[in-house]
This record gives structure tokens, C-alpha cells and sequence, in this order.
């Protein structure tokens, strides 16, 4: 299982959340644990509507109006599902911080990067014009801009999907989390500029000593960067283990038959995971 | 495998225009022949021109220079007028089922739309019914009645498989029939595309930028990049010993799942701009084998399918 206890950053345990909607409470995730270690990306792979997604947004604190937790998300000592909005507002982007999907919907096409970047650090860390903008371009160069200065005055439309989504982890890391959540931050590019992405991703979270919380339906993926692997389905983790185990030796039959459904699996035709998720 | 292609392209240009700036030439001369009974993959990454090919084959986008044939007869493009009754016979399946299908019109009539079509050309047989197709694609025949919200991605892209299918297409185009699906169900759609194309006899043209899975259901590959085929053989052949450097950098740069904590290898670099391709060779900015010369002359496809001055005779 997880690392001794106290080493973890953030500790996701006993989960739930419950949509409200006309036809009355759903419970869409039952119970879900998950531990962070700084240094370490842990993996979160299912299918679509296995509750992944749903359980990076509700550490963040953003579940849809209306929904309903239980449980407890612990960062450090604090417990997020119990702070106020207000002081979840100063956790979230500051120590604890997220990349999503798309980085042409999450950067504001009508801001110049160095907007978007300073907006940031000036917010949270308190920054002045100036310390801020130095600061803006170290993150550029960090994530490998090239011409990180000439880059703060350009928009998001006038780079790559790749050059768009390494910027959205520079906004990410502005004000050096303790935890990054990436929900599919590869899922959008192409293959090649994904290893790119990747190898980044893997970069930044050795070197800064960064938890990661690595959402993707890709086993690819999260074979090339997770350390650990937690596999969701219908709101539940079903498999939690070292990456290798989980890829090569699955405990639960659930992981292998989404092993056994990818091109190239061992079967060599790939078949499908049995049932839908409802 | 039979002399005559059924699909022909041959040199073929397409170019959008833009305002105030030289056009782009999305697709920069590309020759490419699927024949009857043969699955073919093109592959290649966002804005190498795979769909504005896919387009171009059915009609879609005109071509600015070179010929598209479908069975010995010209494809012209599509104007206002309906489609020419001949040209029926290719039917594509597109990206998004979400888009592709109508949202108000029930399954069953959407298919009937295709058994219509097959019928004008009196190829439609009396067992030609919306429930015959949706069983062909793994669907209860009682979807007929429903309309395609109640659908998940997987089943819709059926529904539009089983759409292209009712039309009896002698050559359907899937152009990133899978991308939009579940891991899990994309192997299952398109193996399914190959099967139900080659059981009528059909050839497929089947785009993806996802190596693996056109791996697992094409006869042969064609590699695209900034609008020109780089490399084009069968499929094992393309796949165990890629010779362009691009090849190999997209299949190197797949990650396996294979619990390894390998990290997959880097391209440096982005596409150039289609716009403002680079001289020579258009892949020697970011090729790792780049040589004198390679900034120069532009490389041609030989006869044993490749296109890089590492090869030449």
C-alpha cells in the first residue's frame, strides 16, 4: 500500500460526492481513497465517467453547484472539504494547483501570456510589477519556451497546442504548489509533442518535489511518468499499486481487461472492457 | 490483389486560400491507391493534410492540381447539385458522432437514408432495413425507433457505421472514426470498420493519428507530413522497421503500457506552418538525421515507399 502516513501531502480518504439533479441525489463517487507523496505521480486512470475526473475537481473544490461530500481531503493539516470559500480560494492556485485537458480553453485567448502569468504571482505571492514579470520568465524557461522574455508579450493563439500547454503549467507552478492535479494534460496533442509534455511533467515533479495527481484514460501514459496507479470504476478505485504491478501483474479483473482492450495487447485484436458505464 | 486501384489519387494538390496571404497547400502532391478488399491507414499528425485528403476523395474540397479516380471515373467536387448517384458509392464516416448524426431525426430513418441512396442506384436487395445494418454493427434492431442522445459515443459511431454501410459503399473513408471514443472501445470500432468493409467487398481508407490502432486493422500504412506521404508500405513491414525519420520518431514516441516507466522520446520542434513550407526536404528542421543537401532537395516517394534522401538509390 502508501507510504507511511505522515509523509503524504495530500490524503484523499473515504470520498464521496452526490449529484443533485431533477430526478433526485446520485452518488457518484463511494468512497474514494487516494494518498500523495511530494515527488511522486500517482495515476488515476478509467473510463469515461468512472468518477476520475469527479475526484480531482472535488480536491479542488470544484464540483458542480449543488454537490454533496463526505469524507476528508487533507492537505498537510487542513481539511479542504471543511475550509470556507474564501480560504479555499487562497490554497487553490497557490498550494495546490491544476492543468486541465485543453490549454486553448483554459488560457484567455485575449490576455497576453505575461498578463495571465503575473496576474498570478502578484495575487498570490504578493509580487510587484517587476519581481513578478522576472519571475514569469524563469517559469517560461522552465518549462522550455524558447525566448521566454519575447514570449511574456505574445497571445495564446500565436503558439502550439504543446507550447500552450507547457505555458498552462508554468501558470500552474507560479507559486510552487505542493500539489498539481493534471486531468488528461496530454489527452488533447499530438503523440509527439505528448512525450515532450510528459518527459516535462516527469521533469518538473523530481526537481521541485512536486505530488502529482496524473488523471488520464491513457495506460500508455501512465505507464511512461506515474509511480503509482490507482484504476476507478463506477465511482470506486478498485486497484491501487506500484506502476509495474498494476500494469503487468493486475489484481483486479477490471484492470485487466482495460490492459486487454488497448491495440497490441497480448490478445493481439483487443476486445472490449465488458459492460458500460452507466 | 487486383491490378486496378479502386481508389486513385495521383499527384494530388489541395489549397485553401486565405486573405491577404499566399495559399495554403494543405495537400502538396500525394499519390495514394487503395484497391477492393484492402484496408489502408493514413496516419500523421494535427495539420499534416489527412483530412483535407479524406475530404478531397469524397468530393468534398476540390483538388487544385492532379486527379482523384474511383473506379476508372472521375471524382469531381461537390457543388450545390446532389451528389453524383456514381460517387454514392464512397461513404465516410466522420470524427464526431455527436456532430454527424441528426439530434431530431429517429436512427432508423437516418439509416434508411443510406438504403435509399443504394436504392437509386438499384443496388439496394429486400432485406435492406435499418434493423439488418444495426444488428451488422453490434446494435439491438430496437435502436431503429430511438433517436442518438440516447446513445453513448461508442454506440453512435455505430449508428454512423451502420449508416455508411446502408448505403452499399464500395469504398468508405473513416477520417478519425475513433478518436473521439473510449479507450477501451476504439480497438472494438475499428476492427469492426474493417470487418463489416471487407466482408461487402469494400475498401477502407481509414485516418487516424493513432499508430496502434491502424496497426492492428490496416494491410498498409501511409505516413503523412506537412501535406506529402513520407513513407508508405505494409503494415508489419512500416511498423518493425520504420525507415523515415519521421517513422520512427512517431512510433518511438509512443508510450507502452507496459510498466516499464519508459519515457517515451521527444520530437523537438513543432510543424512548421503549412503555409511557409520548409525548402527541401520539409522534415529536415527537426530531423535527427539531417544531412548536407537536406535543406535543398526536396526528397520524392520511391518505388519501395519512401521519401528521404537517406535512401536514395
Amino acid at each position: 500500500m502508501n507510504a507511511v502516513d505522515t509523509d503524504n501531502v495530500l490524503t484523499i480518504r473515504d470520498l464521496t460526492v452526490d449529484l443533485s439533479s431533477a430526478a433526485g441525489r446520485t452518488r457518484i463517487l463511494h468512497g474514494v481513497d487516494i494518498a500523495l507523496q511530494p515527488g511522486r505521480i500517482h495515476g488515476l486512470a478509467g473510463e469515461s465517467g468512472s468518477g476520475k475526473t469527479m475526484t480531482g475537481l472535488a480536491a479542488l473544490g470544484l464540483l458542480p453547484h449543488g454537490a454533496r461530500t463526505g469524507g476528508e481531503i487533507r492537505l498537510g493539516d487542513t481539511d479542504l472539504l471543511a475550509l470556507t470559500p474564501r480560504r479555499l480560494n487562497a490554497v487553490r492556485g497557490h498550494e495546490l494547483s491544476m492543468v486541465f485537458q485543453d490549454p486553448s480553453s483554459s488560457l484567455h485567448p485575449m490576455l497576453s501570456i505575461g498578463h495571465q502569468l503575473t496576474d498570478h504571482l502578484r495575487h498570490h505571492l504578493r509580487l510587484d510589477r517587476r519581481a513578478a514579470r522576472v519571475r514569469a520568465a524563469d517559469l517560461l524557461a522552465q518549462v522550455r519556451i524558447p525566448n521566454p522574455q519575447e514570449a511574456l508579450g505574445r497571445y495564446p493563439h500565436q503558439f502550439s497546442g504543446g507550447m500552450r500547454q507547457r505555458i498552462a503549467i508554468a501558470i500552474a507552478l507560479a507559486c510552487e504548489p505542493k500539489v498539481l492535479i493534471a486531468d488528461e494534460p496530454t489527452t488533447a496533442l499530438d503523440v509527439t509533442v505528448q512525450a515532450g509534455v510528459l518527459r516535462l511533467l516527469r521533469r518538473l515533479c523530481d526537481d521541485l518535489d512536486l505530488a502529482v495527481l496524473l488523471v488520464t484514460h491513457d495506460l500508455g501514459v501512465m505507464s511512461a511518468i506515474a509511480d503509482e496507479v490507482s484504476v476507478m470504476r463506477e465511482g470506486r478505485v478498485v486497484e491501487t499499486g506500484a506502476r509495474a504491478q498494476v500494469l503487468t501483474d493486475p489484481q483486479h479483473a477490471y484492470t485487466r481487461t482495460l490492459l486487454d482492450a488497448l491495440p497490441g495487447a497480448s490478445t493481439g485484436t483487443g476486445s472490449q472492457a465488458t459492460g458500460s458505464t452507466p | 490483389m487486383t491490378p486496378q486501384p479502386l481508389l486513385s489519387v495521383t499527384d494530388l494538390v489541395v489549397q485553401y486560400r486565405r486573405p491577404g496571404a499566399p495559399p495554403t497547400r494543405a495537400v502538396a502532391g500525394v499519390s495514394l491507391d487503395v484497391h477492393p478488399g484492402e484496408v489502408v491507414g493514413l496516419v500523421g499528425e494535427s495539420g499534416c493534410g489527412k483530412s483535407t485528403l479524406a475530404r478531397a476523395v469524397c468530393g468534398l474540397t476540390p483538388a487544385a492540381a492532379g486527379g482523384i479516380t474511383f473506379d476508372g471515373a472521375r471524382v469531381e467536387p461537390l457543388r450545390v447539385r446532389r451528389r453524383d448517384p456514381n460517387l454514392t458509392r464512397i461513404q465516410m464516416v466522420f470524427q464526431d458522432p455527436y456532430g454527424s448524426l441528426n439530434p431530431r431525426r429517429r436512427v432508423g430513418a437516418q439509416i434508411a437514408d443510406g438504403i435509399r441512396t443504394a436504392a437509386q442506384r438499384g443496388e439496394a436487395t429486400a432485406d435492406d432495413r435499418a434493423e439488418h445494418f444495426l444488428t451488422q454493427v453490434g446494435l439491438p434492431a430496437t435502436a431503429a425507433e430511438r433517436y442518438p442522445h440516447e446513445f453513448s459515443g461508442g454506440q453512435r459511431q455505430r449508428i454512423a457505421i451502420a449508416r455508411a454501410l446502408a448505403a452499399r459503399p464500395r469504398l468508405l473513408v473513416g477520417d478519425e472514426p475513433i478518436s473521439a471514443l473510449d479507450a477501451s472501445t476504439q480497438s472494438q470500432v475499428a476492427t469492426l470498420m474493417r470487418a463489416l468493409a471487407l466482408e461487402s467487398g469494400a475498401g477502407l481508407l481509414f485516418i487516424s493519428h493513432d499508430l496502434s490502432v491502424v496497426r492492428l486493422i490496416a494491410d498498409r500504412i501511409a505516413v503523412m507530413y506537412l501535406g506529402r506521404i513520407v513513407e508508405t508500405g505494409r503494415t508489419a513491414e512500416v511498423w518493425d522497421n520504420p525507415r523515415h525519420p519521421y517513422t520512427q520518431a512517431l512510433l518511438a514516441a509512443i508510450p507502452r503500457p507496459d510498466g516499464a516507466g519508459r519515457l517515451p522520446a521527444e520530437l523537438p520542434g513543432d510543424v512548421p506552418d503549412p503555409a511557409a513550407p520548409p525548402s527541401g526536404c520539409r522534415f529536415h528542421p527537426r530531423c535527427p538525421r539531417a544531412f548536407d543537401g537536406c535543406d535543398r532537395e526536396e526528397p520524392q516517394l520511391t518505388a519501395d515507399g519512401v521519401a528521404c534522401r537517406l535512401y536514395a538509390a
